[in-house]
């Protein structure tokens, strides 16, 4: 899927300074290595299964498909995982690949927090220094995981430049690593930024769809019609698209976050938006003005609040391979309390965006059809916000 | 010989950096001459960049005062096609990789022939991605400057190699910023850059004494400074033109005794 230097089609790429290229490279060497040994994949999936409570779930979500009345649908529960979000199983892998290589130190973004207390929760369990990169405004909007990342033993630094949301927190891991390279590893938490990231982390992120295969062969005896995932930067999506790439009936659908709609300047949907461009060490798709500035994005959800794709989303939309469909605050919100209320299943306000779309796409798909939702994540996080959306004020 | 190597043509060189449109383009272009009357052999003119995220805090903020001020591409083309008919030094470009890829790469390398750029600095572009822009700036005669870092080791060489204009070697892990002190072996890395080409040399990140800049162009051919600059246009905005020139002044004395 990849060739030199991480190129996904067009886009992916290494641009960065010439300071980081030394890392990426190393971290490349020793992925490289550590992919083909036996050993460290056993003890992954040793922390994956006894640690992070691998497999997760594939639940048939009975009162919602005759609600909806169409489609079947299965919820892929990574909201299950320790730590309440698929962000659990790039960060075991990335942390103790960072081990292997000697680093003593990591350091992450984090956007709702989800991927910050995954890496908070790995240095803990692996004894290892961690500082996380929030934007201010998210250490706001998600204080609850700011507390957990700190109880955790990490240190959670706001970031006040730009808008001071995910883009920003990012920026700052990049000028960060740029400062302390040897003892530091940047555990990205998304499909992007330079090569090798986009890749291991989605391969660390494929466990998802490799599950949802198997455990739908058993519960169904077929493969998925659709499979539906939302996507900021796009390791979930990644995550449960990737073991479906070459299952051309399979239909991969990722629900961007459109914010208070794609013909407004509050949204953060960059396949519907963005345009092509070079940022954060990668070529893709970037929410931008005509002279190339990022734009200031917006999304109810801080994890999908991103100005930018990952490059294999960019290229799975160049094919066609994948649709990128907006869903905006309001469809995600609704969605959010929907899922609770018929399945008492509270997911996470990114993956509530996959939930809005699942609900206007199975009542137009026969009763023999079969949609995958990938649960992302767990909403606990999310209740405070959601209540003030719908103008309740309510303490953590 | 490129334009650009006129820098280093008289003696050992002294390059100052500013953010374009930081207050205002009217600021820059007399600051810019007033930096050319004062002894700089080279200028980098920042483009302003929405999230240049090899820059340090003093850097940063004059992006977002630039940009605030409703800098663009255009305007600041517009403002080098204005200083070219009396500022005849090597002028050099300082931006980020979207900045020039969203105008469309071969538009913005015709444009800075047209209006007299020398050179392109786009500190997120490495030598494995330079094939986007290296060939599309050579036909229009821009050089497209490389840089060296204290962790490029083993691929000093292969940089060097192909180094067009002069080659920006980074003191110092990390974002642009004044630093108190280098502890970079910069003799040793010059050495390794020297041993495989004849283009110049100068190193900037972190320089903002005399002593400083003396020293560093003693190892290289010239100091390149950013922070120390930009800080001076924060402190007195409009009225910075005398501040600077003063300050370049010195600074072009320092490294003339290296």
């Amino acid at each position: 899927m990849t060739n030199m230097n991480g190129r996904f089609g067009v886009h992916g790429g290494q641009y960065i300074p010439e300071t980081l290229m030394k890392a990426v490279i190393e971290l490349e060497e020793a992925y490289n290595h550590y992919k083909a040994d036996p050993e460290f994949q056993a003890e992954l999936t040793g922390l994956l299964n006894d640690y992070g409570g691998r497999p997760s779930r594939l639940y048939y979500a009975k009162k919602m498909t005759e609600d909806l009345g169409g489609a079947k649908i299965y919820l892929k529960r990574e909201d299950l995982n320790h730590t309440g979000a698929h962000k659990i199983n790039n960060v075991l892998g990335q942390a103790l690949l960072a081990k292997k290589m000697g680093k003593t130190r990591l350091i992450a973004e984090t956007g709702a927090g989800q991927h910050g207390v995954a890496t908070a929760t790995a240095a803990a369990l692996m004894g290892m220094e961690c500082v996380v990169y929030m934007g201010k405004e998210d250490t706001i909007r998600q204080a609850l995981n700011v507390y957990r990342m700190k109880l955790l033993g990490s240190t959670v630094v706001p970031v006040t430049t730009g808008t001071g949301t995910l883009k920003d927190a990012c920026s700052a891991c990049f000028r960060e690593w740029t400062n302390r390279i040897d003892d530091t590893h940047y555990c990205l938490g998304s499909v992007m930024g330079p090569h090798p990231f986009p890749t291991i982390v989605r391969d660390f992120q494929a466990v998802i769809s490799k599950e949802i295969k198997e455990q739908l062969m058993e519960k169904e005896g077929r493969l998925p019609d659709v499979v539906l995932a939302c996507v900021g930067g796009g390791s979930n999506a990644i995550g449960a698209f990737y073991h479906f790439l070459e299952d051309k009936s399979v239909r991969l659908i990722g629900c961007e976050a459109a914010g208070r709609g794609v013909d407004t300047a509050e949204t953060a949907a960059t396949i519907a938006t963005g345009r092509l461009g070079i940022f954060h060490g990668m070529k893709s798709y970037f929410c931008q003005d005509q002279y190339g500035q990022i734009a200031p994005v917006y999304s109810i959800s801080a994890g999908l609040d991103y100005p930018g794709i990952g490059p294999e989303h960019a290229m799975l939309h160049d094919t066609g391979r994948a649709e990128y469909v907006p869903v905006t605050d309001d469809e995600a919100v609704n969605a959010f309390e929907y899922l609770s209320r018929t399945e008492g299943i509270i997911p996470a306000i990114e993956s509530a965006h996959a939930v809005a779309h699942a609900m206007k796409l199975a009542p137009t798909m026969d009763r023999d059809k079969i949609i995958v939702i990938n649960i992302s994540g767990r909403g606990d996080k999310d209740c405070a916000a959601i209540a003030r959306y719908r103008g309740e004020d309510i303490y953590e | 010989m490129s334009n650009t190597r006129k820098a280093f043509a008289n003696g050992k060189a002294f390059i100052p950096f500013i953010t374009c449109g930081d207050p205002d383009l009217e600021t820059t272009a007399k600051v810019v001459r007033a930096m050319a009357a004062a002894g700089a052999d080279l200028i980098e003119l920042g483009v302003p960049f929405s999230d240049p995220t090899a820059e340090g805090p003093v850097i940063m903020e004059a992006n977002v005062r630039a940009l605030s001020a409703g800098t663009t591409t255009d305007k600041v083309f517009d403002m080098v096609r204005d200083l070219r008919k009396d500022v005849t030094i090597p002028l050099a470009f300082m931006t980020y990789a979207n900045v020039v890829f969203s105008y469309g790469t071969e538009k913005f390398a015709s444009i800075c022939a047209e209006i007299g750029m020398d050179a392109v600095i786009l500190p997120d572009v490495p030598f494995e991605e330079k094939e986007d822009f290296a060939p599309i700036f050579r036909k229009y005669g821009i050089d497209l400057v490389s840089l060296i870092a204290p962790t490029s080791a083993e691929r000093i060489a292969m940089i060097a190699k192909e180094a067009e204009g002069f080659i920006y070697i980074v003191s110092s892990l990390g974002v642009t910023g004044v630093r108190n002190e280098i502890t970079t072996d910069i003799g040793a890395l010059v050495e390794q850059v020297r041993a495989n080409t004849k283009t110049p040399c100068a190193v900037g990140f972190g320089i903002s004494k005399p002593e400083q800049a003396r020293k560093m162009a003693g190892f290289s051919d010239g100091a390149i400074v950013g922070s120390a600059i930009v800080r001076l246009m924060a402190q007195y905005g409009r009225d910075a033109a005398p501040h600077v020139a003063e300050y370049v002044k010195q600074m072009k004395d320092a490294v003339r005794e290296a």
